[in-house]
């Protein structure tokens, strides 16, 4: 029996399980996915929003700067790439002018730090490379770019190394309340815990109708993505949102804290799961992000994607306000963590212990502290960042740090043995992408999947057909041998 | 130690000049191969065809790279596996080589030359941004060609290609000899981008269908790829509503286009050319860096393995005079890409270096039927080619006699595709 | 009879027309650059025959598999079989490229060759 049992290992569900393992309880983390952080978390637009567009009185506004607050300490702690790079919203015309100075107040009242609205000659002398057109923009210089994936898989990490048990290939299929506590059965087991945080992304309203009548629906709103060369990596400096509309927060234009470029999102409604990208709507993207930056260079674009939103909408059941879900339910002991989309990332640490403190703790009576919580991850070393020197040093202590296998990115053999070898570690081909960039660059790994594969295989000890690229049995990289009928083994 | 020239890969381009380098006289020759092996992509293209002009022989990728080894090894010139080079550096007279393995750890090389033959890679399917899903399954042909030809395992059975180019083409025969069933081959011009002979002997022989003017306009399958939806594009390349077709497939193979593999060269400060991707180089391979060389697809990608090693021969023999001090710098002429032709490689010609002739190698922008190339200096027609047909899949080798040249004092040599005159 | 072929000799990829004026089998070819082309027209209509460049199980060598080619062209209609023996044969290292490994195929008086050198380890 475990004290809590968390449905969904997103960056919500991962980063509550790690707050809860400072305490002495039996954590489990739950997830279908074959790696953590393996949808919304893993398919946004990587940024940390500085918390002024939400109204001060939404959930959203509550936690978005006081988590933004938190990211460089947590980011240390936690060895995640992460740099505060600042965010520009950019005005055309005296009308959007008009928002901005909106956004600014709100931003006020949210507790943003040092908004500042800037002229036309500011904003170019800061972005020289943005549209001669613009006439304004607020500027917040909290706004950061982190790795979403790196914060979600480390944050995994953290949380086992303090105790939580960690539990992937378990989607959850059925929950029963039994007396005072929940049977979740899985495909592979049963579980049974006296707490249950769901936190299962765009999934967090089946998984409640397991239990209790619906009283909240989620929405999937799709966004499409381009990631350009690092070669048009200093494009811009810091985020670029448009003026939002009643449709959103627009066509943003950012960096990327490992140096490459993005532009994105657009917003439609589709099915849950619907990741596909569309020809229209990459092109609409394109085009708005030409409006504020005419200067993209779309031949050096390396990767398009598109990833999903949970957005709580209005139904006849419905009591929500498109706001964070952030609550014991009406069932007893079961606590919807939902609805939990922009600005969820930045808002994830505030958030986090809220949840943990405010919700889950009255719950659960004489709670002790884990007086082994340690809050740092073991450092992770990049050597793409190291002198020289330390090049030297770490060849010589460790000869698999001499060995590149990704060229574009630089990522030795070491790296990659390390992130398969820690806890929440890669399984997958594109888990060591998420957690150690092999794959990530120009070549989009043409050259190193093939390696990637092989280190696998081996560490796993099993043959290279049985390397999956991403969920379990079903996305074999590799159909089995030639000549199969002479194979010995 | 300071080497004399030191080469930056040690597939066809680096062996064949580090042979001719020291050959030349250049004593102190290093090859430095990220792989574990010399010979480069060579080792993976097991077909025939290498070697015709070089060796008047059809020999297969592992066959040609033999035998430039055993003339690396029979020259005693040393070469470092499983090396990768992380920076390059200019410091006048001697050029910096920052590299790794797991052996030595981190080294730092000096050598006066540098030849960079680092070769290309593969676009991408995230290069071209086909719509749809991003499932497993989707592979460029030659990470294909690597495991199948020599790790010796399958990535599928029902395999789609995008693109006709070479490593396509040669997969599309491997997959179906190897019990794959091959649907189709997928061209988004009205013209395959890969060798006639490669049609003939992959698609023809075992009745593949190329489907010219054809792109994928999606790709179906969440987490395994289970098919693609194929239209038909118009002249300006745009989809043509309801032509639509979905084929279902387990693997699909890109198979569009290569690109010269030059972040070392663009790092060190060579000058690099947009419509090559590659340096601009002299007719001995001398890049803007004196003393730095380049030769091979990392100038601009052959289609002839055979055209790799003499172009390497020119590096070689560059590199050498520059160690023995007898490079000349003064470049006398200048190319200039004319009508039809998309690039001119070499860009530069020193007229004091070139000892017989000089062979301009180049690429046409579209198909032409019955068509002269013509080089001119001024107004002043110096040389014709005639070809009964231009393709942009194949590169044209235009070979122009010194006194030709000679009897002009500088200028712009100008390529220019035109009518023959009757 | 007229016919177009294009030679795939070498990658030159020559566009040959091969005539046969009186259904003879005396066989006029044009368009050829060099005197394969002929050869290659004649025997493509009377006989085609390909080179089969693909690999076999090798045994402690660096990678599991050994390059290998027909040392001649054998019958097009041959091929796939030919595969089927291929695929049978499993070799040791050390092996050096030109070794034989199937001596004469399907009894077509053609060996089966190694197209590279590996080491054994």
């Amino acid at each position: 029996m475990y004290d809590i049992a968390i449905i969904g290992a997103g960056i919500a569900g991962s980063y509550i399980a790690r707050e809860l393992s400072r305490y002495k309880l039996d954590i489990v983390l739950l997830d279908g996915e074959n790696d953590v952080g393996n949808q919304i978390t893993m398919a946004n637009s990587a940024i940390v929003h500085a918390g002024f567009d939400a109204p001060s009185y939404k959930l959203k506004g509550k936690f978005n700067a006081a988590g933004n607050i938190m990211y460089g300490k947590i980011c240390d702690d936690l060895d995640v790439p992460f740099k505060r790079c600042g965010s520009l919203v950019v005005a055309h015309d005296e009308f959007e002018m008009a928002t901005i100075h909106d956004l600014y107040k709100n931003g006020l009242k949210n507790g943003v730090p040092g908004l500042k609205i800037l002229f036309k000659d500011e904003v170019h002398a800061m972005e020289p490379n943005l549209s001669e057109d613009i006439c304004g923009a607020l500027y917040a210089p909290t706004a950061g770019i982190v790795s979403p994936f790196e914060l979600c898989a480390h944050v995994a990490e953290n949380a086992v190394d303090n105790g939580v048990t960690l539990k992937l290939n378990h989607m959850v299929t059925a929950i029963n309340k039994v007396d005072d506590y929940f049977s979740i059965t899985t495909a592979d087991e049963n579980i049974d815990a006296k707490l249950v945080i769901n936190a299962a992304g765009l999934y967090a309203d089946d998984v409640y109708e397991m239990v209790g009548e619906p009283y909240f629906k989620l929405l999937a709103r799709k966004g499409n993505y381009f990631i350009f060369d690092k070669d048009a990596g200093s494009l811009v400096n810091s985020v670029i949102f448009p003026c939002p509309s009643k449709n959103g927060k627009g066509i943003l234009v950012s960096p990327t804290v490992h140096g490459n470029l993005l532009i994105g999102p657009d917003a439609s409604p589709v099915d849950k799961g619907d990741v596909s990208t569309t020809g229209e709507q990459l092109d609409y993207i394109k085009a708005n992000a030409l409006k504020n930056c005419p200067a993209l260079p779309f031949k050096k674009i390396i990767r398009s994607y598109a990833g999903l939103r949970n957005t709580p909408v209005a139904d006849t059941f419905t009591t929500t306000d498109g706001d964070f879900i952030l609550e014991e339910s009406p069932v007893k002991g079961f606590i919807n963590v939902a609805g939990y989309e922009s600005p969820g990332l930045t808002s994830i640490p505030a958030v986090a212990h809220y949840v943990v403190e405010e919700i889950v703790k009255p719950l659960i009576p004489n709670i002790e502290s884990n007086p082994n919580f340690d809050p740092k991850v073991r450092p992770h070393l990049r050597f793409e960042e190291l002198s020289d020197e330390e090049r030297a040093d770490i060849i010589k202590k460790d000869p698999k740090y001499g060995k590149v296998i990704c060229r574009c990115e630089t990522i030795t053999e070491g790296e990659i043995l390390d992130v398969i070898h820690r806890n929440a570690g890669a399984r997958t081909v594109k888990s060591v992408k998420k957690r150690c960039r092999a794959g990530m660059g120009r070549c989009q790994g043409g050259f190193c999947s093939p390696r990637v594969v092989e280190i696998l295989a081996r560490e796993l000890n099993c043959s290279l057909d049985e390397i999956m690229y991403d969920q379990q049995d079903s996305t074999y990289i590799l159909a089995g041998q030639t000549k199969s009928a002479k194979e010995e083994a | 130690m300071i080497y004399d020239v030191v080469i930056l890969g040690g597939g066809p381009a680096g062996l064949s000049a580090a042979v001719e380098a020291k050959k030349d006289g250049a004593e102190n020759v290093l090859i430095l191969e990220r792989d574990r092996e010399l010979g480069g992509i060579l080792n993976q293209c097991i077909h025939n065809g290498f070697g015709l002009h070089t060796f008047n022989e059809e020999l297969t990728g592992p066959e040609y790279a033999e035998r430039y080894i055993h003339q690396v090894t029979d020259l005693g010139i040393p070469y470092l596996l499983n090396t990768m080079v992380l920076d390059l550096t200019d410091n006048g007279d001697l050029k910096t080589i920052h590299v790794i393995n797991e052996e030595d750890g981190y080294t730092v090389i000096q050598s006066k030359a540098v030849i960079l033959t680092m070769g290309c890679r593969e676009r991408t399917s995230g290069a071209i941004g086909i719509p749809g899903y991003r499932p497993s399954g989707v592979f460029t042909a030659g990470t294909v060609q690597r495991y199948i030809n020599m790790e010796g395992y399958m990535p599928g059975k029902e395999v789609v290609i995008l693109g006709s180019g070479d490593i396509g083409l040669i997969m599309a025969r491997r997959m179906t000899l190897e019990g794959a069933h091959v649907n189709a081959v997928c061209e988004l011009m009205p013209y395959s981008n890969g060798l006639v002979r490669n049609i003939v002997q992959c698609l023809d022989d075992y009745d593949i269908p190329l489907k010219l003017s054809h792109t994928i306009t999606f790709i179906h399958g969440k987490d395994r790829i289970e098919g693609v939806s194929v239209s038909q594009v118009d002249e300006k390349m745009k989809v043509i509503p309801g032509t639509e077709e979905y084929i279902p497939c387990d693997t699909l193979l890109l198979s569009v286009g290569l690109i010269p593999e030059n972040e070392i060269t663009r790092n060190a400060g060579v000058e690099m050319d947009d419509r090559t991707n590659g340096s601009v180089v002299g007719e001995l391979r001398q890049t803007s860096i004196p003393g730095v060389f380049a030769c091979g697809n990392v100038v601009h990608v052959h289609d002839l393995v055979d055209f790799v090693s003499e172009e390497a021969v020119l590096a070689g023999k560059g590199a050498a005079k520059y160690v023995k001090g007898t490079l000349d710098t003064n470049v006398t002429f200048t190319t200039v890409n004319g009508n039809g032709i998309s690039y001119v490689v070499p860009q530069q010609v020193a007229m004091k270096n070139v000892e017989e002739n000089v062979t301009f190698y180049m690429r046409v922008r579209q198909v032409f039927k019955d068509r002269v190339v013509n080089a001119y200096i001024g107004d002043q027609l110096v040389a014709t080619k005639k070809e009964k047909k231009l393709l942009p899949a194949e590169m044209v080798n235009f070979k122009i006699a010194k006194e030709l040249l000679a009897q002009y004092p500088a200028g712009e040599i100008r390529f220019v595709v035109e009518e023959a005159k009757k | 009879m007229i016919k177009e072929l294009t030679c795939i000799t070498c990658p030159m990829g020559c566009q040959l027309t091969v005539v046969d004026k009186n259904d003879d089998g005396n066989f006029e070819v044009t368009g050829n650059t060099c005197k394969r082309g002929p050869k290659y027209a004649i025997n493509e209509l009377t006989n085609p025959t390909r080179v089969i460049p693909t690999t076999v199980v090798v045994r402690n060598a660096m990678l599991p598999r050994l390059p290998v080619k027909t040392a001649e062209p054998i019958p097009k209609g041959k091929i796939f079989d030919a595969m089927k023996v291929i695929n049978q044969v499993v070799v040791d290292a050390p092996i050096k490229s030109g070794d034989i490994i199937i001596e004469n195929l399907l009894g077509l008086g053609i060996n089966v060759v190694s197209t590279k050198t590996m080491a054994k380890c």
